[in-house]
């Protein structure tokens, strides 16, 4: 089992983005569990959500503490949350931010495993012409963590979005340059 | 045949009304069971659905319209949590003393005050004498299996009791897990068609509901009332047979894990038993010998059922989602302790956890058993612990 812990700010589809990541995880079979931990719900304000993803029915049902891998969708959270809290050594941290993964390490302390860096915004902002930090995001973890294949991800995603924006073909569209541009671009590997 | 989906518990229940198509769902919306009618008031609009939806302007006018609709001769039903439930409280024993069998998913959440909207069970647990049959769901799937069984067992006519359906808000309801659920005519043809034997509409029999009861009368309804709750126990079992049949699920008053021959063992209800479960795979796999009972029904309460399944645990610690105030442990420990009653050399421990939603970890489960065991060990230990509170 895999366990995941993302961090935003209200707004910018971190919830989303765990459950988009359950459910291409559940069409390629797996047990999958997509949660966000509910704070006072407004604009801005810090946010979690977890994943759990799995070969077997999971039955745990608290929030992550020792998660595998940690999704920053706003690196203004790196010092405000102690966001490697608990990090697996052998996971890694994935951060949206235009620096690369040596000047995020030097920014945390205390986290010895590897880091990962995407500029979600740039291509956000490029192929949606608006800031939705998330999709890249989503694009990025699938990538660094190979919960699936590139492949298998992009169909389901397509079909996920197809789903939630029928009316809105050019917002799937974009979606999926920015999810396949950010597999390519994410740096650490 | 039954399909693999994935569905938050809100969604799983939303499904599961939609499936059964009630006459009426009247609801007003409070967090986290918003969304229950929101995805049903989508079907409605969007035509998937012949049911009237009500949208009124408080719980207390959900609860009356749906007392309304029902005795009028409609399968009806709504959804809330905490204080909207709290705001119903009247109308919740009018719909059990009137015998009006509409189902209520509740989805956990604590009462004020202080304010809160994360999960415990002081909502269903205050209500737990209003004369509603209570089911618990560890999970969406038991929230959907529950939902359509609870069709079945109030409207049944050695009950004919209103149901709530417990499930915990957030951890449960907002979480989006594997599910089974069924097809629309499989679940059309297990509840049937509502049949009522009196109704308001019935213009060929006429009756006359809530009129004044003297002291000649009241008690007799009383204790009619009461025999409902017990026949409930049959109804349920054979009502989770059926459903069985059907589905390949098993569903009983309680669910035991690793129980048998287990030393110590854990009672809780509801989303906290799945993470229990993990632990005594866990413990297991360290030669301890851990076991858990998950109750499903608290009302009616199965003591002859739980004593004989308990009976022989040496440690028994019962996990509690409400304080309950009683000065003496939580409401589940309290039922279990009377369950047990006249047991020699049963140590038995009440834990409150998780109040306000005060996340509950692996290790304070694991805590609990190693606790158990140590009190086995030299007899020591609190007769109530607040577990994971910060001190």
């Amino acid at each position: 089992m895999i366990e995941i812990r993302w961090h935003g700010r209200g707004g910018q589809g971190t919830k989303t983005a765990a459950l988009f990541l359950a459910e291409a995880a559940f069409e390629l079979g797996k047990f999958i569990q997509g949660f966000p931990e509910y704070g006072p719900e407004r604009m801005g304000a810090p946010i979690t959500a977890y994943n759990r993803i799995g070969d077997s029915p999971i039955k745990i049902h608290s929030n992550i503490y020792t998660p595998d891998y940690v999704v920053v969708v706003d690196e203004t959270l790196i010092g405000p949350i102690d966001v490697v809290a608990g990090l697996d050594e052998d996971g890694g941290l994935i951060v949206n931010t235009p620096e690369d993964p040596q000047s995020v390490t030097e920014r945390i302390a205390g986290y010895g495993g590897r880091v990962y860096t995407i500029d979600a915004r740039r291509i956000s902002e490029e192929e949606l012409g608006r800031y939705f930090p998330n999709i890249p995001m989503l694009g990025a973890v699938v990538k660094v963590t190979g919960i699936m294949e590139d492949r298998f991800f992009v169909e389901a995603m397509e079909e996920i979005l197809k789903h939630k924006f029928a009316t809105k073909p050019k917002v799937v569209e974009g979606n999926i340059r920015a999810l396949t541009r950010s597999m390519e671009e994410v740096v650490g590997i | 045949m039954a399909i693999r989906e994935k569905l938050s518990g809100n969604e799983a229940v939303a499904v599961a009304m939609k499936q059964i198509e009630p006459d009426v769902v009247a609801a007003f919306p409070i967090t986290p069971s918003t969304e229950v009618p929101q995805y049903f008031s989508q079907f409605v609009a969007n035509g998937q659905v012949d049911t009237e939806f009500v949208a009124v302007e408080s719980e207390h006018s959900a609860m009356s319209a749906c007392i309304g609709s029902q005795a009028a001769g409609g399968r009806t039903m709504t959804a809330t949590s905490s204080n909207g439930m709290a705001l119903m409280w009247e109308m919740l024993y009018i719909a059990s003393s009137l015998r009006l069998p509409i189902v209520m998913a509740l989805v956990n959440r604590a009462l004020s005050g202080p304010i809160n909207i994360h999960n415990d069970h002081s909502d269903s647990m205050g209500a737990r004498d209003s004369g509603w049959i209570q089911l618990y769901s560890e999970t969406n799937q038991e929230a959907y299996d529950n939902f359509i069984q609870a069709v079945r067992i109030g409207e049944h006519t050695d009950v004919l009791l209103p149901v709530m359906v417990c499930y915990d808000g957030f951890i449960t309801s907002h979480a989006v897990e594997n599910i089974e659920i069924l097809e629309d005519g499989e679940v059309k043809d297990f509840v049937g068609e509502y049949e009522p034997l009196h109704y308001l509409l019935d213009r060929e029999r006429a009756i006359s509901l809530g009129a004044l009861d003297l002291p000649s009368i009241y008690f007799e309804h009383k204790r009619g009332q009461a025999q409902a709750m017990i026949n409930a126990k049959q109804v349920i079992l054979d009502v989770a047979a059926e459903y069985e049949r059907l589905t390949g699920r098993r569903y009983g008053l309680f669910e035991e894990y690793m129980l048998s021959d287990a030393e110590v063992a854990v009672v809780v209800l509801n989303s906290t038993a799945g993470t229990t479960k993990a632990v005594v795979d866990k413990l297991r796999s360290r030669g301890i010998k851990a076991g858990l009972l998950k109750p499903r029904v608290f009302r009616p309460f199965p003591y002859d059922e739980i004593r004989e399944a308990l009976g022989h645990v040496k440690g028994i610690a019962v996990l509690d989602k409400a304080e309950g105030f009683s000065g003496a442990g939580g409401p589940l420990f309290t039922e279990v302790g009377s369950a047990l009653q006249g047991i020699a050399n049963v140590e038995m421990t009440s834990y409150i956890y998780g109040l306000g939603g005060r996340d509950v970890t692996v290790d304070h489960i694991e805590s609990v058993f190693m606790d158990l065991k140590d009190r086995l060990a030299d007899g020591k230990g609190n007769k109530i612990t607040y577990l994971g509170i910060h001190e």
